[in-house]
């Protein structure tokens, strides 16, 4: 039922961007990949979701995504991608019930309002797409990614979110806002594998991570596991200080003072 | 939250469902004024009435009814239509209200294609041009325009995103190398192929006969019959190569259909009716104003409409000198070149060319 990418290796032009990734993660749980620029984060969602052509093998519930024509796929995971355009006036509910066009889900006409609702997006289905803000833009797309897979668990198992940087352009509110469905959408039973940045707020929604490094995975485990000041200092290339929550047993991380000089 | 100005909602969908019945009457009725009117100044309603009272219609009414009206209409028609969805499709799949094969160098590519089968047809062999016949013009056309379309996205289309700039400049190109291999071609012409030449490259729907509506109707209808399938994908294509492929469309399927679509309309439009411009970018954008960029609708809308304009602007050729005629591609470029220059001036601030 879970996601498995075995020995996993991307050529982009002359580079090698990722060296024999082995990656795993489970329904039912946050997966974040987390690691400085140019890690191979991005590159490694994109073999998941199978727009990168790549050497090694990924798995959806058993099967290999390569084998799997796009229609069916389209079932089985909804992916946000980093950055998008749109090339014609839609409106935003039109962008949203994009989500419902291989009809793999619940046709429900009113899914569309409900995912907008979900994101914070009530009232928004009559404006134009083009029109909306950055972060509205990406709350837009994620409602358009939660209808493609509505149902968490749907009739052949676990559904999923692929999800490149959900929350790069929200303000703090919007991010914990969005956290929250994502969350949800995990408690039910789907799976979610996340590229973030923020290591406090993967901190405190993340059940796993994966620490990237240099196209490599560095670490794997619970956030309480692998932040450590080691650890993170060592894959950032700067001193990091993890200190715990005072309201829950997670980790925060702060620069440390000396780097502030 | 900020609070949304909210403007009201309403489903274009539906509104663009209900334009696909206002514009089929709106076809009819047009149709039966293109048969109506003309040089001769006969009436339908008195040959209706004629028929009805079971009076014979003379020979000349017969002639100009079936021979002269009937075939201009129907071919028209199917002109009008498959150059408006060409246009839609293929901004659909360089994802710019912008690209339209007669401007971007399909059209010349499907000319060139003509030219070639009226010039060297002849060296064909026999059994070969026994067995193609009538279909060998509309089906070179067919090739001429699917290699310039192949070639343009080849070159304008990198990692799936289309560069406008490049897109047009190459189209420029491409126009000009099928234009100087056709003017080649026309100088290696004889008389006999000469006068075919300058017939077909009028562009006009004069000279319509039921044979050349039997040549290029066959294609013309597969693409529109085609082009039906591809409205979901080219929705998903809005958003890019790679979230459609996300959503579940076979992007590489999509496109060589797409591709084949145009090449298909466009050749079949060229082949019978020459060089006709313009339809195919101001009918998708007329109809993206009123009721939004859905191709699942727009597509149908836009053939509507193609025939509704095409045979309005042939009215207007035929009867604004009447008893002579203009071509058709001079009304055609009057009413679209205008209408493309606003187009340039309302995206000036949001397109990069």
């Amino acid at each position: 039922m879970s996601i498995r990418a075995q020995a996993i290796s991307v050529r982009l032009g002359q580079n090698d961007v990722l060296h024999g990734v082995d990656f795993h993660a489970h329904p039912g749980e946050i997966t974040a990949i987390v690691g400085p620029n140019g890690s191979g984060k991005t590159t490694l969602m994109r073999a998941l979701t199978g727009e990168v052509p790549y050497r090694g093998k990924v798995e959806i519930a058993g099967q290999d995504i390569k084998l799997a024509p796009a229609w069916q796929l389209a079932g089985r995971r909804a992916v946000l991608p980093q950055a998008m355009t749109l090339a014609f006036p839609f409106k935003v509910a039109e962008v949203v019930r994009m989500g419902l066009m291989m009809g793999t889900h619940s046709t429900d006409p009113s899914l569309p309002s409900r995912a907008l609702a979900e994101v914070g997006l009530a009232g928004f289905e009559g404006r134009y797409f083009q029109e909306l803000s950055g972060g509205e833009q990406q709350r837009a797309h994620l409602a358009r990614v939660l209808v493609q897979v509505w149902q968490p668990v749907g009739d052949d198992g676990p559904c999923w979110l692929l999800l490149d940087e959900p929350v790069s352009s929200l303000d703090i509110a919007h991010q914990l806002e969005v956290m929250g469905v994502i969350s949800s959408y995990a408690q039910r039973g789907g799976g979610v594998v996340a590229v973030m940045h923020d290591l406090n707020l993967t901190a405190l929604k993340a059940d796993r991570m994966a620490i990237m490094k240099g196209g490599r995975i560095f670490a794997t485990g619970r956030p309480n596991d692998v932040m450590t000041d080691a650890i993170l200092s060592e894959v950032y290339g700067c001193r990091i200080r993890v200190g715990v929550n005072p309201e829950v047993p997670t980790p925060f991380v702060l620069p440390h003072t000396a780097t502030l000089r | 939250m900020a609070i949304p100005a909210n403007e009201p909602l309403v489903d274009r969908r539906q509104r663009a469902r209900r334009t696909h019945w206002v514009l089929s009457f709106v076809l009819l009725a047009v149709a039966m004024l293109s048969l109506t009117t003309g040089a001769t100044g006969m009436t339908l309603f008195a040959t209706l009435s004629k028929v009805l009272a079971g009076e014979p219609l003379t020979q000349l009414e017969k002639i100009v009814f079936w021979d002269i009206r009937g075939p201009r209409l129907v071919l028209g028609l199917l002109v009008g239509a498959s150059l408006a969805v060409s246009g839609a499709v293929m901004q659909g799949i360089f994802r710019n209200p912008l690209a339209d094969p007669g401007l971007i160098g399909v059209g010349a590519g499907a000319g060139l294609g003509a030219i070639t089968a009226i010039v060297l047809g002849g060296f064909l062999p026999a059994v070969v041009a026994g067995l193609i016949g009538y279909w060998l013009v509309p089906i070179a056309a067919f090739f001429g325009g699917w290699v310039s379309t192949f070639i343009l996205y080849r070159v304008s289309t990198r990692h799936g995103r289309t560069s406008v700039a490049t897109m047009l400049l190459a189209g420029i190109a491409l126009g000009a190398l099928a234009g100087a291999v056709s003017g080649i071609l026309i100088y290696l012409a004889d008389d006999n192929q000469l006068r075919d030449l300058t017939f077909w490259g009028l562009g006009s729907l004069a000279g319509a006969t039921w044979s050349k509506v039997l040549v290029a109707g066959p294609m013309i209808g597969i693409a529109m019959v085609a082009a039906l399938f591809l409205g979901r994908g080219l929705n998903g294509l809005s958003l890019g190569e790679a979230a459609a492929f996300h959503l579940g469309v076979n992007v590489q399927r999509l496109k060589n259909g797409a591709v084949m679509t145009v090449a298909a309309a466009t050749g079949g439009a060229v082949a019978v009716a020459g060089g006709i411009g313009f339809i195919g970018i101001i009918v998708p954008h007329l109809l993206r104003l009123a009721t939004g960029p859905d191709h699942e609708t727009l597509l149908i809308n836009a053939a509507l409409l193609g025939a509704i304009f095409l045979l309005l602007a042939d009215l207007i050729a035929r009867v604004i000198v009447a008893p002579a005629e203009l071509p058709i591609g001079i009304v055609t470029a009057v009413i679209g070149a205008p209408v493309f220059l606003w187009i340039l001036l309302r995206r000036r601030g949001l397109v990069d060319l």
